[in-house]
C-alpha cells in the first residue's frame, strides 16, 4: 500500500470518527431535549438548572481562571436532593458526551494523519487542490470545535460542525479527489503554504462561527418565544402546519435551554469571526504578494479574487453592524451567513464552475 | 462636544440627541454629510459593494479575456448589446462600481478624520474622573480593606500603573474619601484609525501605480535577444505619467529553455528560462527567470509568463530565391502543446503572389486511426508541422498594424488540389515539401524554444505593500487589544475601628466594544490590591443589549 493509498484510507476512517461523534452529538442533544421535555421530572431540575445558568453569567471571582467566563457548570448546578432530576439531565447524555468528544479527537488525528501522508506522497505541501483544501480546512475546523468543546460543551455547534466535516469529507472523497502528485510551475512557491494555509485556517475558524451564530438565533427565538412557525402562513399554511413540529419554542428545542444564551453566542461567534476576519485579510495580502511574483499582477480581478474580496467585505460589513444601533445580535448573524456563505461559494462554485487564474481543483 | 458618527454604538460616549439640521441650504448639507459619514450608511454601501462586485465572476470581463466578451455579447445579442452599455462586462471600471467605492471612501475619510483629531487628543488626556456612582458598569465589586483610603488607592494605582500598563489619576475626593481612574488600550483605537487610513493610503498607492506603471510583452526565441526599449516589445502599454526615458537601458538575451512534464499526466512540472543580462557599464550576467522567481533588474521585474516551440523554416519563392528563413514562434493550446501559427512570407521576387502558411505545429505528432494528425506529449520528440497554404496579398502593405498569429484571409485564395479539396503540407523536420500552384518550396529545418516575458514596472508597489501590512497590524490591534476603564474608591469607614475594617472599597470597570475579559481583569485587580478574592457583579450586557435594540 503506497503512502497515497493510505491517506485515502486514513480519510475514510476520519470521516467515519465524525460521523460517530455527529450520532452521539445528535443524541445528546435529544436527550437533552427529552429530559427537558418531561415536564414533571424537570420541573425542579429546569429551575435548578436555569438559575445555574443564570447566576453565574456575568459573575467572575478574582481567583477564577482569566479565560472567558462563558462556562457555568450547568450539570453540576444541580441540588443534590434532586438527584434523580440530575441523572435525567446530565446522567443520560454523558455516555453520548463522552463518544462525542473521543471521536471527534480521534478523526482529528486520524485526519491528520492522512494528510501528513498525503504530503509524504506528493512531496510537497498538501494544500495544492480542493480534495487538500477541504482536507485541511475539515482539520482546522474539527481543531477549533475539539478547543471550543473542551471548556464548553455545545452539542449542537457539535452537530453543525461535525455534519459540515463530514459532508466535506465524503464530497473531497467522492468529487474533489485527484491522484496524490506534484504541482505545476505556478504553485511552486512558500506562497502555497502561507497563502493557502492561512486561507484554510480562516474557512475553519467561520466554519465554527457560523455554527455559534445559528445556534445564537434559536437561542434567541426561543428566549423570546417568538417563532415563524407560530403564525399561519396563509396560502402555505398546509405546509407549516406538518413542519410546526420543528417550531423553535416547541419541545423539539427544548435543549435550548442547555445552552449559553444568545449574547455569549453572540460574543463567541464575534470573536471567532475577528480571528477569521484578520486571517482572511492576511489571506487577500498574501494574496496579492503571491501574484505579484507569480503572474506580475497584484489584483487582476480573477474570480477567486472577487470571492475572497466579497466575502471579505461582507465580514467587514458584519463587523461594522455590530457597533451599529439597531443592527447588533440577529441582523449581524444574517451577515455572518452571508460572509459563510461567499467563503463556500467562493471556495465550490468559482472552482468547479468560474474558470480563471486560481483554477488549480484539478478537475474537469 | 466630542465627534461620533451618527448611530455608532460605543459604550465610552453617552447617547445624546442628534442636533436637528438648521433650515436651508448649508442645513441640507450639513444633514447630507452627516448621513453619508453615518455608520449606517457605511454599513450600506459595503453591502452594496459586495453585491456590485458579484456580476464580474458571472459576466467575462474585458480586463481578463475581452475575446470571451466579443463571443458573449455576439452569443446574445440585444441582452449583451445592453449589459455592455451597463457596464457589465468592465464591473470594475464601470460608473456604478466606481461610485460605490468612491462614495465608500468619502464617507470613510469624513467618518475617519475627525474620529483621529478626537482620537489625537484622548491619548493625551488624562482618564475621566471617577464617577460618582458605579451602578451603571457592567463590572461592579465592593468589598472592605483594613488599609487607610488613601494608601490603598495609591497601591491601587500603582498595580495599575506597572502591571497593567493602565494610564492612572489618584484624586483627592475631600472627607478622606480618595478614589482612583484609570485607562488602558488606546492602541485600540490607534489600530483601528490606522486601518481605515490605510486603506485610504492603499487606494492612492493604487492610482499612483496606475499613472507611473509600465508593462510589455515580448516573445524572444532562445538564441536571440531584446533590448528595454518600446520599439522590441509585442505589446505595450503604460500609466498616463510614464516617462518612456525611465525604461531601464538593460538588453536580455534567451540563451536556453527547459521544460519538464510528469510523463504520465503530462502535467507541467518546471520551467526554467536561462538568460544573460546586459547592464551598461557591467559585464554580461547569466541569470535564471522561472515561474514565481521573476527577475528584477533595477525594479524592471521580468516575469516568465509562457513558452512554447518555434519552427525554423526556409521558403524559397518560385524563383528559388529565398524569401524567409528563420524561427517562427506558434501559440501553444493545449496541454500536449498543439501549437498554432502562421508564416507570412511577404518578399517573394517581383510579380509572384505572396505566401500565406498556416496551420499547426505538433512536438509530438501521432496520426490518429482516421488520419488526422494530433500531438500526444508536450516535448518535440517528434515534431511535425501541418499547415495550409494561401497566396495572394498578405495585406501589410496598407500600413494597418496585423496580428502577427492571425491571417487576413481578405486578399489571399487558399491553395487546392484537383478534387477542389484544400491542399495540407505536412512537414518533419530536415524535409523539403513543394508548396501548390508552383509558389516555391517550403524546408522544415529544425525547432527551437521560445520563452514570452512580461517586463513591468510599478513604483506604488512598496508603498503597496506598506499600507497593507498597516492595515493588518491596525486591523488585528483594533479587534484583540481591549480598551477598558477602571476606577476605584476607598472611603473611610465610621464606626468601631478595633481591628476591624478601615475603608469601603468600591470599582467599577468598563471597556469598548464586547470585552469578556473585562470583569476577570477586574478580578484580578482587586485581589492584587486587597490580597483577597473579591466577586464582580454588573449590570450583565443583556440590559445593555435591551437598551440598544430599543431606539
Amino acid at each position: 500500500m503506497t503512502p497515497g493509498d493510505l491517506s485515502t484510507l486514513l480519510v475514510w476512517a476520519a470521516a467515519t470518527a465524525f460521523t460517530i461523534a455527529l450520532f452521539a452529538d445528535a443524541a445528546n442533544l435529544a436527550a437533552i431535549a427529552d429530559a427537558a421535555a418531561r415536564p414533571r421530572q424537570t420541573a425542579r431540575g429546569t429551575t435548578a438548572a436555569d438559575a445555574g445558568a443564570r447566576a453565574p453569567a456575568m459573575a467572575a471571582t478574582a481567583s477564577s481562571h482569566p479565560g472567558p467566563s462563558l462556562a457555568p457548570a450547568r450539570s453540576v448546578a444541580v441540588p443534590p436532593s434532586s438527584w434523580h432530576t440530575a441523572t435525567a439531565i446530565a446522567g443520560r447524555p454523558a455516555p453520548a458526551r463522552g463518544i462525542a468528544r473521543s471521536t471527534l479527537r480521534l478523526g482529528v488525528l486520524l485526519l491528520l494523519a492522512g494528510i501528513v501522508l498525503r504530503g509524504i506522497a506528493a512531496g510537497r505541501w498538501p494544500t495544492a487542490n480542493m480534495y487538500e483544501f477541504t482536507l485541511v480546512g475539515v482539520l482546522v475546523a474539527t481543531t477549533v470545535l475539539a478547543v471550543v468543546q473542551r471548556r464548553r460543551v455545545i452539542a449542537f455547534v457539535g452537530v453543525v460542525v461535525t455534519a459540515i466535516a463530514v459532508l466535506a469529507l465524503v464530497l473531497a472523497l467522492n468529487v474533489f479527489f485527484v491522484r496524490a502528485d506534484a504541482v505545476p510551475p505556478a504553485l511552486q512557491s512558500y506562497w502555497l503554504v502561507i497563502h493557502v494555509g492561512v486561507a484554510i485556517s480562516a474557512t475553519g475558524v467561520f466554519t465554527v462561527a457560523f455554527g455559534t451564530s445559528v445556534l445564537q438565533l434559536l437561542a434567541a427565538a426561543r428566549a423570546e418565544n417568538r417563532s415563524h412557525l407560530a403564525v399561519p402562513w396563509a396560502r402555505a399554511d398546509g405546509l407549516r402546519r406538518t413542519v410546526a413540529g420543528w417550531r423553535v419554542t416547541g419541545p423539539r428545542f427544548a435543549w435550548l435551554r442547555q445552552v449559553p444564551d444568545a449574547l455569549h453566542l453572540e460574543a463567541l461567534s464575534f470573536r471567532l469571526n475577528a480571528v477569521g476576519f484578520v486571517l482572511w485579510t492576511f489571506t487577500l495580502i498574501a494574496g496579492s504578494i503571491w501574484a505579484e511574483h507569480a503572474w506580475g499582477r497584484y489584483w487582476n480581478w480573477d474570480p477567486k479574487e472577487v470571492g475572497t474580496f466579497v466575502a471579505w467585505v461582507v465580514y467587514a460589513a458584519y463587523l461594522h453592524a455590530r457597533t451599529t444601533r439597531g443592527w447588533s445580535g440577529r441582523r449581524a448573524a444574517y451577515l455572518v451567513f452571508a460572509g459563510y456563505a461567499a467563503v463556500l461559494a467562493n471556495f465550490t462554485v468559482i472552482n468547479l464552475f468560474v474558470s480563471g487564474l486560481h483554477s488549480y481543483s484539478g478537475l474537469k | 462636544m466630542s465627534y461620533r458618527p451618527e448611530g455608532l454604538d460605543d459604550a465610552f460616549t453617552p447617547a445624546g440627541a442628534a442636533a436637528a439640521p438648521a433650515i436651508g441650504v448649508v442645513g441640507w448639507l450639513r444633514w447630507a454629510w452627516r448621513q453619508l459619514t453615518s455608520m449606517r450608511v457605511a454599513l450600506l454601501l459595503l453591502v452594496l459593494l459586495a453585491v456590485a462586485a458579484v456580476p464580474g465572476t458571472v459576466f467575462p470581463q474585458r480586463g481578463q479575456d475581452a475575446a470571451k466578451v466579443t463571443g458573449y455579447i455576439a452569443e446574445h445579442g440585444a441582452v449583451g448589446i445592453w449589459l455592455d452599455r451597463l457596464g457589465f462586462f468592465d464591473v470594475y471600471t464601470s460608473a456604478w462600481f466606481s461610485a460605490i467605492y468612491l462614495l465608500l471612501f468619502v464617507s470613510l475619510v469624513g467618518c475617519i478624520l475627525p474620529r483621529s483629531r478626537q482620537h489625537w487628543s484622548a491619548v493625551r488626556a488624562r482618564p475621566p474622573r471617577t464617577p460618582r456612582r458605579f451602578t451603571r458598569f457592567p463590572a461592579q465589586a465592593t468589598s472592605s480593606s483594613s488599609d487607610e483610603p488613601e494608601a490603598l488607592v495609591r497601591r491601587a494605582a500603582a498595580v495599575l500603573a506597572r502591571g497593567r500598563r493602565y494610564r492612572v489619576d489618584v484624586h483627592d475626593e475631600g472627607a478622606g474619601v480618595w478614589s482612583a481612574s484609570a485607562e488602558r488600550g488606546y492602541l485600540r483605537d490607534s489600530g483601528n484609525l490606522v486601518f481605515h487610513l490605510a486603506l485610504v493610503g492603499l487606494l492612492v498607492a493604487v492610482a499612483t501605480g496606475q499613472l507611473l506603471h509600465y508593462r510589455a510583452q515580448v516573445i524572444v526565441v532562445a538564441g536571440t535577444g531584446f533590448a528595454n526599449a518600446q520599439t522590441s516589445f509585442d505589446t505595450f502599454e503604460r500609466g498616463r505619467a510614464f516617462d518612456p526615458a525611465r525604461l531601464e537601458p538593460f538588453t536580455l538575451r534567451l540563451d536556453d529553455f527547459e521544460s519538464r512534464f510528469d510523463p504520465v499526466t503530462l502535467a507541467a512540472r518546471d520551467f526554467t528560462a536561462r538568460v544573460t543580462l546586459t547592464e551598461p557599464g557591467a559585464g554580461p550576467s547569466v541569470r535564471i527567470i522561472k515561474v514565481n522567481d521573476p527577475l528584477n533588474v533595477g525594479g524592471t521585474q521580468i516575469y516568465l509568463m509562457g513558452n512554447g516551440y518555434a519552427p525554423h523554416v526556409t521558403v524559397r519563392d518560385a524563383s528559388g530565391v529565398v524569401a524567409l528563413s528563420g524561427p517562427v514562434p506558434f501559440l501553444p493550446q493545449d496541454r500536449v502543446y498543439t501549437s498554432r501559427g502562421v508564416v507570412k512570407v511577404p518578399d517573394v521576387s517581383g510579380g509572384q503572389p505572396q505566401i500565406g502558411l498556416v496551420g499547426y505545429l505538433l512536438p509530438t505528432a501521432a496520426q490518429t486511426p482516421a488520419g488526422s494528425w494530433i500531438s500526444i506529449y508536450p516535448q518535440p520528440t517528434a515534431p511535425l508541422l501541418v499547415l495550409s497554404v494561401w497566396s495572394g496579398d498578405l495585406g501589410l502593405d496598407t500600413g494597418v498594424p496585423q496580428n502577427v498569429y492571425r491571417l487576413d484571409e481578405s486578399g489571399l485564395t487558399q491553395a487546392v488540389d484537383s478534387s477542389g479539396a484544400p491542399v495540407t503540407l505536412v512537414v518533419r523536420p530536415g524535409q523539403t515539401v513543394t508548396l501548390p500552384n508552383g509558389l516555391g518550396t517550403l524546408t522544415f529545418d529544425g525547432i527551437t524554444r521560445f520563452a514570452a516575458f512580461d517586463l513591468r514596472r510599478d513604483p506604488a508597489l512598496g508603498w503597496l505593500l506598506g499600507f497593507a501590512l498597516a492595515a493588518l497590524g491596525g486591523l488585528a490591534a483594533s479587534l484583540f487589544v481591549p480598551r477598558r476603564r477602571v476606577w476605584l474608591r476607598a472611603a473611610p469607614l465610621i464606626g468601631d475601628r478595633a481591628g476591624g475594617p478601615v475603608a469601603v472599597v468600591t470599582a467599577a470597570g468598563l471597556a469598548r466594544g464586547d470585552d469578556v475579559g473585562l470583569a476577570p481583569e477586574l478580578g484580578r485587580i482587586l485581589a492584587a490590591v486587597l490580597g483577597h478574592p473579591v466577586p464582580i457583579t454588573g449590570r450583565t450586557s443583556a440590559d445593555h443589549d435591551a437598551r440598544k435594540e430599543s431606539p
